[in-house]
């Protein structure tokens, strides 16, 4: 029997359950960090089968593998990856076993349970990306929670209830309508897998004139609430700065995304008609979230707040490139997803070292840290200028691809680019005032004086990335690449039924 | 009339729900010989006959009557004996210990826990308006007497007495309802009432809507549908927690059994359009309701089995939600309210066993301060809680949420999307306070510990194990819930 690859790494980290629960003796929490490392690390170099088995001139989907699962209901086990996902799978392979190296001295509480809910929500969130029925999909999306909730209520800090439970209620409350649209989807399309849904197309305007729009808005709230998109965007400064360091860059590297993704995997093509049609109300929102979130960023006194915002910033962009419905658009949007959780991923790690050390993230209550830690420094000082989208770094690809393909879309008026634009700007001023006071200044508090360097561990986590960032931003090519046909066949398929709808 | 013969009862058919009720015949007898210190032999005793009930059970599929056709043996009546079977089962392993250590010595206990759960067999199996009465006695009487069990405490006196006389008031409603039924039809028998209604033109009658409405309100008492549900607090908290587990379940089987037999079964054709009248549209206001009211007073609940008793009125909104679609004409409805019964019975006792093993000896300890730290001192059984909560909040994979979706598809397909709408979002209200007893075990520091002894901790793997099973995988359950498809007209 041949083993298909997309389930490999959906059981892999599962896998990686069996050490950290029977972990036992004096090694225990060493068999069991390294047990979960072991098992994302495994799984990342399986994802990288599917890179390297990938098909760039074929839009669809590949490593299919499907089976009944309830066939009385017309729900099966349908995974597979095309262009759209492919770069999404590999970013959450890649970040999990970051993450899990992060934990090693951060977490020194219940190990065992901490590792056992990475592991299971990495099965979670790689399940979301490949899942092709959307019944499968909801399942993974809603498994996501239960975890998360847990990593940041029982190992977060001061406020940990609060923010879980917020989280927790946040997220529900959105996917519970997209439920009932999905079981209207299976209902009247007769079947829960996505291709097919898709292939056959549905017309709404037989059930009623709002129907494409209700149906359009259920999937929306549900994943704009995960992006998210402002305004409703107020779980996450609580999530992140509560958090402990490798759940926050696990929600702003993997989870935020299942927002982003949700949108152009499923409200693109199964609601084309209502995407065009509201794709300037969801570009308006972005916008203002981009701006807004870049004030507010600016004014804050925590480092963890401050890269929070700037994470609801940065993927006002992401939605804005989707919303554009251009070829371009919609590839910046993806790449700028992996960017924003390469990035954004590394400047929570980066205030969560920091953290380690001092317990506090306090911006005032650092300055001339370089002097101290200069290894630590330089790696930062790469990371964010990534995020403020320097010229030769990952952010500048994508936001200027993004804004391209807003300049360039049909569907939006140019001041949308003009607009967002300024968050670039904005992004340069509150990124820089951070490292200058923490970074930059004069060494004067004595308890700074002391602080230790990276450790080879810490160093491992990060440098990664930060090699990433280069190749991004100096060599995107092969990462369009791998998106370019499946994107043009997603607009196409749009078209199509536009024209037809017409 | 012909006099029937013994053949012409077709014994039989009836068999599973016999046994159990002559079963707690024998026990009841066996116990006056038996010692004092030898009475764990009385639950053992009950098991075998539960265990016997379940085998004749799965015995045979297709329908066949018996006594006549007041007793109907069919794919329905099986699904519900084996979740009525599966509750007695995990009810006295609940009850097992925790009788015990409470002082619950009288030995009538499991007797009158196979009697009721005869009593919500035989609801199920209902052919006839008089066997839906006999059968509502014989879940309750026993019910209201374990409610009161321990007579010194005046708590569960007083839970025991509003109990019953309330549920009396109801069984009067019920027997009022069949009354003016047998006025129309001249016939109690419920394909009788079908036919007769279809083939008399009585679809507007307000006699027949009257007894419709009058028996919704006697089995929505049983239930715990909104607004009959005044009882249900106050007795879910008095009455020893492995009664509480049993009722909470069981009493919502042998309703549900009933009222799907007596509204889909019998009054289908008078059911009407959501909008257009009929009983529909009671039952529509009735579950929309019950989800509602159910899921907001759950909020401000301190003692958890007072807020499990509103979270199962708010489940049975939930079902009601089914029970509309079936009688709509969506073939699933039926088939949905049962698999949903069956994810409550697996989550909801889990909830309660859970309960059981942190309540203290004397009876405190139900209130959610207790529940503080239990996660941190016992981590397995937090995980056990953590996932009857989740499963009853309706996450995926877990069968509470296999449950909801099977609902809502029933629902949707019914043209009831407001209604599911409705349930959508009293789902998200009900997380709060589901999720607040996992924020209780794991993340408040706390003192809370809990007693586990094997018949408890075996009930809990158990239960924890459906919930996990039977979600992930629930194509068997399904295809058994989609065998369910009431009688249509003869």
């Amino acid at each position: 029997m041949e083993i298909n690859l997309v389930s490999a790494i959906l059981v892999l980290p599962l896998l990686g359950l069996i050490p950290v629960v029977f972990a036992g003796g004096k090694d225990r929490d060493d068999i069991v960090r390294w047990g979960a490392f072991i098992a994302s690390l495994v799984t990342f170099v399986v994802s990288l089968g599917l890179l390297f088995g990938f098909d760039v001139s074929d839009p669809g989907l590949q490593f299919v593998e499907i089976f009944d699962w309830i066939p009385n209901l017309g729900i099966s086990y349908y995974v597979g990856v095309d262009g759209l996902s492919i770069l999404l799978v590999l970013l959450t392979a890649f970040i999990m076993p970051l993450a899990i190296l992060s934990s090693f001295s951060a977490i020194t509480e219940r190990i065992k349970l901490y590792y056992a809910f990475m592991l299971i929500l990495e099965t979670a969130m790689l399940g979301v990306f490949v899942a092709q029925d959307l019944f499968l999909f909801y399942i993974f999306w809603e498994v996501t929670l239960v975890p998360m909730y847990f990593l940041i209520g029982i190992w977060g800090a001061e406020n940990r209830i609060y923010a879980a439970i917020k989280f927790f209620l946040y997220t529900m409350a959105g996917s519970i309508l997209m439920l009932l649209a999905i079981l209207w989807l299976g209902i009247n399309g007769g079947t829960f897998a996505l291709p097919e849904l898709i292939e056959q197309g549905i017309n709404y305007a037989a059930f009623g004139p709002a129907t494409e729009a209700l149906l359009f808005f259920a999937f929306a709230i549900a994943f704009a609430i995960k992006v998210p998109l402002w305004p409703l965007h107020s779980w996450l400064p609580d999530a992140h700065v509560q958090a402990p360091t490798a759940g926050s860059v696990i929600l702003a590297g993997i989870l935020l995304k299942m927002g982003t993704y949700g949108f152009v995997r499923f409200n693109l093509p199964l609601f084309p008609e209502a995407s065009r049609q509201y794709a300037p109300l969801i570009a308006t929102l972005a916008v203002i979230g981009i701006i807004y979130a870049a004030w507010v960023s600016y004014a804050q006194k925590d480092m963890k707040k401050l890269v929070a915002y700037s994470s609801v910033s940065h993927l006002g962009f992401v939605m804005l490139g989707i919303f554009a419905l251009t070829a371009q658009g919609v590839q910046g949007g993806i790449l700028q997803m992996i960017n924003h959780g390469l990035s954004t991923g590394g400047l929570f790690l980066m205030v969560g070292m920091l953290y380690e050390r001092r317990h506090t993230k306090l911006m005032s209550a650092f300055g001339g840290i370089w002097k101290a830690m200069p290894i630590y420094g330089g790696l930062s000082l790469i990371i964010v200028l990534s995020s403020m989208g320097l010229p030769g770094l990952n952010g500048f690809v994508g936001e200027f691809t993004i804004l391209m393909g807003a300049l360039g879309s049909n569907v939006l008026a140019m001041g949308f680019a003009v607009f967002a634009a300024t968050g670039v700007i904005l992004a340069a001023i509150y990124l820089l005032t951070m490292f200058q006071k923490v970074f930059m200044g004069p060494l004067e508090k004595e308890e700074n004086k002391a602080l230790a360097d990276l450790n080879w561990r810490e160093i491992a986590v990060l440098v990664p990335i930060v090699i990433l960032l280069f190749v991004i931003g100096l060599y995107p090519a092969p990462f369009f690449g791998l998106m370019d046909t499946a994107v043009g066949h997603l607009l196409a398929q749009m078209g199509q039924v536009l024209t037809v709808g017409r | 009339m012909d006099v029937p013969t013994i053949e012409s009862l077709n014994l039989i058919a009836a068999l599973p729900t016999m046994i159990v009720a002559v079963g707690a015949g024998v026990i009841l007898l066996i116990e006056l010989f038996l010692p004092k210190e030898e009475r764990h032999w009385l639950a053992i005793l009950s098991v075998v006959v539960i265990a016997v009930g379940l085998w004749l059970t799965f015995w045979d599929g297709g329908r066949t009557d018996a006594f006549g056709g007041m007793y109907v043996a069919d794919g329905f009546t099986r699904f519900v004996n084996i979740v009525a079977l599966g509750t007695a089962f995990f009810a006295i392993l609940m009850a097992y210990d925790y009788n015990r250590r409470r002082g619950i010595t009288r030995a009538e206990f499991y007797p009158l826990l196979l009697f009721s759960t005869s009593g919500a067999m035989l609801m199920g199996a209902a052919g006839d308006l008089v066997i839906v009465f006999i059968a509502l006695e014989l879940l309750s009487i026993p019910l209201y007497i374990m409610t009161g069990i321990r007579r010194d405490d005046p708590i569960a006196q007083e839970s025991a007495l509003k109990y019953f006389l309330l549920g009396a008031f109801a069984s009067a409603f019920l027997i009022y309802g069949i009354a003016l039924t047998y006025g129309v039809i001249g016939s109690t028998s419920l394909d009788a009432v079908l036919g007769a209604v279809t083939s008399q033109g009585l679809t507007g009658n307000p006699l027949l809507l009257l007894g419709a409405g009058l028996m919704i309100v006697g089995l929505g008492f049983k239930v715990a549908a909104v607004p009959f549900h005044m009882w249900t607090p106050d007795v879910y908290q008095g009455a020893p927690t492995p009664v509480t587990a049993f009722m909470s379940v069981a009493a919502k089987v042998g309703g549900f059994g009933a009222l799907l037999r007596v509204l889909v079964g019998a009054f289908q054709d008078l059911a009407g359009a959501p909008r257009a009248g009929g009983w529909s549209l009671t039952v529509w206001a009735v579950a929309a309701a019950t989800m509602i009211l159910g899921n907001l007073v759950a909020l401000a609940q301190r003692d958890i089995k007072r807020m499990l008793a509103y979270s199962s009125i708010a489940h049975a909104g939930y079902i009601l939600m089914a029970v509309i679609a079936a009688g709509e004409g969506v073939e699933a409805g039926a088939g949905a309210a049962l698999f949903y019964l069956m994810a409550y019975m697996f989550t909801n006792l889990g909830a309660f066993a859970i309960v059981v093993a942190v309540e203290k000896d004397d009876g405190s300890g139900t209130d959610l301060d207790s529940f503080a730290g239990v996660g941190r001192s016992n981590l397995w059984l937090g995980l056990a809680m953590a996932l009857f909560m989740l499963s009853l909040t309706g996450i995926p994979p877990l069968v509470g949420f296999f449950g909801k979706f099977y609902i809502f598809k029933a629902a949707i397909d019914a043209g009831l999307v407001w209604l599911a709408v409705i349930g959508a979002v009293t789902s998200v209200i009900s997380a709060f306070y589901y999720v607040r007893v996992i924020v209780k075990m794991f993340l408040e520091e706390g003192t809370g510990e809990a007693k586990v002894p094997w018949a408890l901790a075996l009930a809990i793997g158990m239960l924890a194990l459906g919930v996990l099973i039977t979600g992930l995988l629930p194509a068997g359950a399904l295809d058994m819930a989609e065998g369910v498809i009431l009688a249509l007209a003869p």
